[in-house]
């Protein structure tokens, strides 16, 4: 049993292709630029208009005055536009050779094939790629860029678009909200189970510039969905910025997984939002996987709205030299018998800082809900930070809430004990990384647990001393 | 000479910067059973990681031959491929690692050969059931919530799965009531030939009476007192250590 340790090398996530684009808008923010992004993409006066009222939001709100430093973030040196030298193609055949290149790279097609019911694939600021099997489209599930959906669909977007995330959230989403391009968009009618996962990949190539895409997932009643995103870059010597926007609307008895293997190259700041609304006896599950970026600031959150409704939440940050991974989870028992289960990992090492972030709020009309939160830290050196900052509000008596905090350092004994046994110092830490990992894994389907391992062992590598 | 499988000349060995082996001498022959007796204290574990190389414990002289080769400064993990085992006193416990997926990484790491997944799980299965194992244990994590008696029993399992050429065994016996221990020492019979060898580490005689020994050597305060056969423990058991002492 040869370990996939080996086999792979960080090419597979850095190889650079050529900046070259079909348009690329020119660096910094203000109306101009965000009238021309509009014109570029053909927007509808709608939505010209939020996002111009969206870049207004963005001027009035200040930067965060908790958590990482963004000071080095300067909106003048960052393109948000970039249009990639292709259409948005249904074959790969016909996808421009270099992006369909950086595409077999990462293994999509070949996922495609095997394990996926549909896929989306976004290079820099364009959807280039999308596909969904037929028996879907038969069912009547829409999977497809967000730029198709507002065009074709115009009045389920203007219902949802933004409104599970407001405009004025934070400055990051007004950013968003204000030069937002590609994305996926899918709709489950009605009782349609969706057995088999659909991934859309996002991959910011050009330098000097931001992804911004925008995912819109609506689960209609007793109905169900797995959907898996994936991301990554190459690096590069300046900022990259990544501000993402996830919505998501689980509709009664419905049930959405959400995956996520995010491993953006570090020179990005990861400033994501994504936020779920779940209805009457819905179930909503988060998985995620943070490897990359340079600063993170991710709180996937879930508002249980509807009576019954549940979330959990299983995730993993790993930070190495120079990252910051501020991340974790956000939760609103909005209802009576709510449930959420939170089970939040961190790994850090050479210095690497992991926070975990979260909020727990339990409305006073959500009785006999229930909360359990636990999270554990594992650091692999001495000058590796991590941290735990939980917030919670409950206002209701007739709750059952736990939170357990646990913070370690790797074991030397168990390194000891596990190369006596034939293990390399390396491959040691690596299986006791990976077993501290393994919540999340087991929670991926296998190629993307492998995928992940992977990712481990990549982090791992060179930090034998 | 082509029959020693370890020898061990003029060992001192500190840990922490305290003299704990002063000049141990030692010699395993293939085909061989050895048990080092002696009382809490005596270097009796400390002589099993120092073969190991563990890092806290420092060789200040004197030097270990496996198979003729010096080892004293190799890696763990090259010693344990060159054919040393050694079953832990207490048993590391790793979450989310199966107890499956160890053994085959593990013996693909020894063997440095790919593992034949169908061959592989008939003999775990074997080993498993003449240990009295709950074959459940294979899919639960590494030791984690094993009861002491299981953990040892795992630790017999990687013996029989990974087949050294040595196998240390340092305090396997600790802990453990009659039936476990009966166990223990049928996994013993079971992996022992006329190629390889055992190093017995204990403080009790009761696992031995079951076990054909070649030599007992008494250890006290870092050095071997007395050198004899399986009689000498017999005596032990009758009279305590407190003749070698001082």
């Amino acid at each position: 049993m040869k370990t996939n340790l080996e086999e792979i090398n960080r090419n597979i996530y850095d190889f650079k292709k050529k900046d070259d684009y079909d348009y690329k808008i020119k660096k910094g923010l203000n109306k101009e630029i965000i009238e021309e992004i509009s014109k570029q993409k053909n927007d509808p006066d709608w939505m010209r208009e939020i996002r111009l009222n969206a870049l207004e939001v963005y001027n009035s709100l200040k930067l965060p005055t908790w958590g990482p430093d963004l000071s080095e973030l300067d909106m003048s040196e960052i393109a948000t536009y970039v249009r990639p030298k292709s259409k948005l193609n249904s074959s790969w055949d016909d996808v421009p050779e270099e992006i369909k290149d950086t595409f077999d790279k990462l293994g999509i097609p070949d996922a495609e094939k095997t394990s996926l019911a549909g896929v989306g694939a976004q290079y820099d600021s364009e959807v280039v790629y999308h596909s969904i099997k037929e028996d879907l489209i038969k069912q009547g599930v829409i999977y497809t860029d967000m730029e198709t959906a507002v065009r074709e669909y115009p009045d389920m977007v203007r219902n949802h678009f933004m409104k599970c995330v407001p405009v004025n959230d934070h400055k990051f989403v007004a950013l968003h909200a204000a030069v937002w391009s590609g994305g996926s968009f899918v709709y489950v009618p009605k009782g349609v189970k969706v057995d088999i996962p659909l991934q859309s990949y996002f991959r910011l190539n050009s330098p000097e510039s931001g992804q911004f895409e925008h995912t819109l997932i609506i689960v209609d009643e007793g109905a169900s969905l797995h959907f898996i995103e994936g991301c990554s870059a190459p690096k590069y010597n300046k900022v990259n910025l990544h501000a993402g926007c996830v919505e998501l609307y689980v509709k009664d008895n419905a049930y959405l997984r959400y995956s996520t293997i995010e491993n953006w190259s570090k020179n990005m700041l990861n400033l994501n939002t994504k936020k779920a609304i779940v209805g009457k006896n819905a179930g909503m599950d988060w998985v995620s996987g943070s490897f990359g970026s340079k600063i993170s600031m991710l709180y996937p959150m879930s508002i249980l709205n509807g009576e019954g409704a549940k979330t959990e939440f299983t995730g993993i940050s790993f930070a190495g030299a120079g990252q910051n991974l501020d991340n974790g989870f956000k939760v609103v028992h909005n209802a009576k018998n709510t449930s959420s289960v939170v089970n939040a990992k961190s790994i850090s090492k050479n210095g690497g800082k992991c926070t975990y972030r979260s909020l727990v709020r339990v409305a006073e009309n959500a009785q006999n809900s229930k909360c359990s939160v636990s999270c554990e830290s594992l650091m692999l050196d001495d000058i590796s930070i991590s941290d735990t900052i939980p917030t919670a509000d409950v206002r209701t008596e007739e709750v059952e809430f736990s939170h357990e905090a646990k913070i370690g350092k790797i074991s030397d004994k168990a390194i000891f004990y596990l190369m006596s046994r034939g293990l390399s110092e390396a491959d040691a830490k690596a299986m006791i990384v990976r077993g501290f990992a393994s919540p999340v894994s087991n929670a991926l389907p296998m190629e993307y647990a492998v995928e992940m391992n992977n990712l481990i062992n990549l982090e791992l590598e060179g930090t034998i001393g | 000479m082509e029959n020693t499988l370890i020898e061990i000349k003029d060992l001192c060995v500190n840990a922490e910067d305290k003299e704990i082996l002063k000049g141990i001498n030692l010699k395993i022959n293939k085909g061989e059973i050895h048990v080092i007796m002696g009382p809490n204290g005596s270097g009796k574990s400390t002589t099993a990681n120092a073969i190991l190389n563990h890092p806290a414990y420092k060789k200040v002289s004197g030097e270990i031959l496996f198979e003729g080769e010096n080892i004293n400064d190799i890696k763990t993990d090259e010693i344990a491929r060159k054919g040393i085992f050694m079953s832990f006193q207490l048993p590391e416990e790793i979450p989310g690692i199966s107890v499956t997926n160890f053994l085959k990484y593990a013996k693909n790491k020894i063997t440095g050969e790919p593992v034949k997944i169908f061959k592989f799980k008939e003999e775990v299965k074997k080993y498993m059931e003449e240990l009295n194992m709950n074959s459940k244990n294979m899919e639960r994590s590494l030791n984690v919530g094993f009861s002491g008696g299981e953990k040892k029993k795992n630790e017999i399992l990687q013996m029989l799965v990974l087949n050294p050429k040595l196998a240390i065994l340092d305090e396997t016996d600790s802990g453990l009531d009659v039936d476990a221990i009966r166990t223990v020492s049928k996994g013993i019979e079971m992996f022992k030939n006329e190629n390889n060898a055992v190093l017995i580490i204990t403080h009790n005689t009761k696992i031995l009476s079951s076990l054909k020994v070649d030599y007992v050597h008494i250890l006290v305060n870092g050095k071997i007192v007395k050198t004899g056969t399986g009689e000498l423990a017999k005596e032990i058991e009758e009279n305590g250590y407190s003749e070698y002492k001082n």
